[in-house]
C-alpha cells in the first residue's frame, strides 16, 4: 500500500513538472520568434541574452521593411502572403469539392469497386512527396504549367485530399443511415441528401477539414521551391522567406519578422478549429 | 457497366434499379477524384519509374516526352555509389530517431495530460503548435536560437554553463543529425500526442479500477493494462510516422541543407533533381528508396498486423 502511495505521489509531482517543461519548449519557440522580430539586429549582437526587449529598442522597421514591395527597398512579403492565401484557398476549395461527394460515397454507396477506391484512398496517405515531385516537376515544366499558381493548386490537392477524403469519410460513416433512407423514400436523389442533409450536418467537421487543408497548401514548401523558384513576383510566403534567407545578408530579426507573418495566419485558423481538428483527425485511434 | 449486370443477375428485379443507381451515383461521386488523383499521384508515380530507366534530362525530356532509350545504368549508379548507401544509413538512423523519439515524448505528454485539470483545454491546443506551425517559419527560430555567434542557446551554454566553446550545432557532425532528430521529435510529438490521447480517453475503465482494487501500482497498471491497450495506436503511429519521416525533405533541408553528415535520401534526391538536373538518377535513387519502404511496409504487416484494421 505505501509503495502505492509512494509512486502515486512521485508521479503525481512528475506529471507537473512534465507538463511544464512540455509547455516551456512548445511556446517558447514561438514567444522568442514575437520578441525577435520586434529587435534591431544591433541590439540581438550585443546581448544574446536578451529574452524581453526594452521598450525603448522595440521596433517595427522589421515589419515595414519585410512587408513593402520591392521597389520600396522592402522584400515584397504583402505581395507573397496574397500568393499563399490564393494558392492555399483554390487548393481547399478544390479539394472539398472533390472529397466531400467522394467521401460520401465511399462511406455509403454500394458501387463496383469500392473496397478498393476505399483503399486506394488510404494508400494515397503514405506516398511520399519527394517521388511524385520529380514527375510533376517535369510534367508540369512540359504542359507550361510550371512557373504558375495554377500547377502549385494541382499540385497541392495531391497532399490536401489524403488526409480530407479520412477526416470526412470517418464523420460522415458516425451520421445514421436511416436518415438518408427516409429521404430517398422522401423522393429525394443522392446530389439532394448531400446537399441538403449530409453537408448541414457535417458543417463543423467539413470546416475543420478544410482549415487542415488550407494549413497544409499555406505551409507547403517544397514544390513551391521546385516550381517557381525562378518567378519571383508568385513566390508563397515559405519560398519567399527562404530565398530571403540564402540570396542576400538579411538579418535574422527581419527574418523572424517575416516569420511571424507566416505562422500567425496558421495559428489564428488553428486557434478556431482545434477541437474539431483533433478530433477528425485522431477518429478511430482507439480502435487501433 | 458490367457490374450492373452483375448486380441484376443476382438480386430480384425490383432490387435492381435501387443497387444499379447506387452504383451510378457512386462512381460518378467518386469519378472526378480518381482522375485527379490518378493525374497527381499514380501517373507520375508511373513516370518516375519510366525515368528512372532513361538517361534523361530537362532538354531530352522537352524533346521526346516519355520516349528516351531504356537503360539500367541509373540503378547501376545509384546502387554503386557510396554517396547512395551514406545517405540510406543517415535516413535510416533519422527515421528511426524521430520516429521513437516522437512517439515516446507525445506518450509521455499525453499520460501527464490524462486525468482533468484546469486549463487542459488549453495546454492540449498549445501543444500542438510545433505540428501545426509552417515548417520554414520553426527551422529559422531553431536556426536562431542555435546559432553559435548570437544564439540563445549559445549564450547560456557559455556564459551561464560554462561551455568552453560555442556549440555549432547546425553545421558540425555528428551534433547536426542529433539536433535535426530533436527538431523531429519536437515538431511531430504532438501528432502522437492526439492520437494516443484519443486512444487513451477511449480505454474502458474497468480494467483499471480493478487494478487499482488488486493493488497494483502505478507503474504496474501502466505497464500492464493501459501499455499493452495502447500498442495497436503505437504500432499504428510509428508506421505511419516512419513512413512519412523516412520521406521528409523540407525539415532536413531548411535547418542544415544536407551538410554535416545529415544528407538523408529525400534531400540528396532534391540535390541530383535540381543541383545536377539529373532527372534519371533522382528517379532511381526515388525508385529504389520506395521500393526500400515497401519492403519494410510489407515485414511491418506481415508480422504486426493480425487483422484488417483501419489505419486511422
Amino acid at each position: 500500500m505505501s509503495i502505492v502511495r509512494a509512486q502515486e505521489r512521485t508521479l503525481g509531482i512528475l506529471r507537473w513538472i512534465v507538463i511544464a517543461v512540455l509547455l516551456v519548449v512548445t511556446v517558447f519557440p514561438f514567444l522568442y520568434m514575437l520578441m525577435m522580430s520586434f529587435v534591431r539586429i544591433e541590439d540581438l549582437l550585443r546581448n544574446p541574452l536578451m529574452l524581453i526587449p526594452d521598450l525603448g529598442s522595440v521596433t517595427v522597421e522589421t515589419y515595414r521593411r519585410v512587408l513593402a514591395p520591392l521597389e520600396e527597398g522592402g522584400y515584397g512579403f504583402g505581395r507573397f502572403m496574397a500568393n499563399s492565401a490564393i494558392v492555399a484557398t483554390g487548393a481547399t476549395l478544390l479539394t472539398m469539392l472533390l472529397t466531400i461527394p467522394a467521401s460520401y460515397a465511399v462511406s455509403r454507396l454500394r458501387f463496383f469497386g469500392r473496397r478498393r477506391v476505399s483503399a486506394l484512398f488510404l494508400a494515397v496517405y503514405l506516398f511520399p512527396t519527394i517521388i511524385i515531385a520529380v514527375p510533376i516537376f517535369v510534367g508540369f515544366q512540359v504542359l507550361g504549367l510550371g512557373g504558375s499558381l495554377w500547377g502549385l493548386v494541382i499540385a497541392y490537392i495531391a497532399l490536401t485530399v489524403p488526409v480530407s477524403v479520412h477526416m470526412l469519410r470517418n464523420y460522415f460513416a458516425t451520421i445514421p443511415e436511416s436518415i438518408d433512407e427516409a429521404a430517398l423514400v422522401d423522393g429525394a436523389n443522392r446530389w439532394q441528401i448531400i446537399t441538403r442533409i449530409t453537408i448541414p450536418l457535417a458543417m463543423p467537421t467539413i470546416m475543420s477539414t478544410a482549415l487542415y487543408s488550407f494549413m497544409i497548401a499555406w505551409n507547403e514548401f517544397l514544390f513551391a521551391l521546385l516550381f517557381l523558384s525562378a518567378k519571383q513576383d508568385l513566390w508563397t510566403v515559405s519560398l519567399g522567406l527562404t530565398r530571403l534567407a540564402d540570396g542576400q545578408e538579411v538579418s535574422k530579426t527581419i527574418l523572424m519578422a517575416g516569420s511571424v507573418l507566416l505562422t500567425v495566419p496558421i495559428v489564428v485558423l488553428y486557434g478556431f478549429a482545434e477541437r474539431a481538428l483533433t478530433e477528425g483527425l485522431t477518429a478511430g485511434a482507439d480502435k487501433g | 457497366m458490367t457490374a450492373t449486370s452483375h448486380a441484376a443477375a443476382r438480386h430480384p428485379p425490383r432490387r435492381r434499379t435501387i443497387l444499379g443507381r447506387e452504383n451510378r451515383d457512386g462512381l460518378v461521386m467518386v469519378g472526378p477524384l480518381l482522375v485527379i488523383i490518378t493525374l497527381v499521384i499514380i501517373v507520375p508515380i508511373a513516370w518516375t519509374f519510366v525515368l528512372s530507366f532513361q538517361e534523361a534530362r530537362y532538354s531530352d525530356i522537352a524533346r521526346n516526352g516519355l520516349f528516351n532509350a531504356l537503360t539500367l545504368e541509373n540503378y547501376l549508379d545509384v546502387l554503386t555509389s557510396p554517396g547512395f548507401w551514406k545517405s540510406l544509413g543517415t535516413t535510416v538512423v533519422y527515421t528511426a530517431g524521430s520516429t521513437i523519439g516522437s512517439i515516446v515524448l507525445g506518450l509521455v505528454a499525453a499520460l501527464a495530460l490524462r486525468r482533468r485539470f484546469p486549463a487542459r483545454g488549453l495546454v492540449r491546443a498549445v501543444m500542438l503548435l510545433p505540428y501545426v506551425a509552417p515548417v520554414v517559419a520553426v527551422a529559422f527560430v531553431w536556426e536562431v536560437l542555435l546559432n553559435p555567434q548570437y544564439g540563445l542557446v549559445n549564450a547560456v551554454g557559455t556564459r551561464i554553463l560554462g561551455w568552453e566553446h560555442p556549440v555549432d550545432f547546425l553545421g558540425t557532425a555528428p551534433q547536426a543529425l542529433w539536433t535535426v532528430i530533436l527538431f523531429e521529435t519536437w515538431r511531430y510529438f504532438p501528432f502522437a500526442f492526439m492520437f494516443l490521447a484519443a486512444a487513451l480517453t477511449g480505454l474502458p475503465r474497468e480494467v483499471e479500477e480493478a487494478a487499482v482494487v488488486d493493488g497494483a501500482t502505478p507503474l504496474q497498471r501502466f505497464r500492464l493494462v493501459v501499455l499493452p491497450q495502447l500498442m495497436p495506436t503505437i504500432a499504428l503511429l510509428t508506421l505511419l510516422r516512419f513512413v512519412m519521416t523516412f520521406n521528409k525533405f523540407d525539415d532536413v533541408y531548411l535547418l542544415t541543407g544536407g551538410a554535416a553528415g545529415t544528407q538523408v535520401a529525400a534531400v540528396r534526391v532534391y540535390d541530383q533533381l535540381v543541383g545536377s538536373s539529373d532527372i534519371g538518377a533522382a528517379s532511381a535513387n526515388a525508385v529504389v528508396l520506395a521500393a526500400f519502404l515497401v519492403i519494410a511496409l510489407l515485414l511491418y504487416l506481415r508480422f504486426f498486423v493480425r487483422r484488417e484494421g483501419n489505419p486511422s
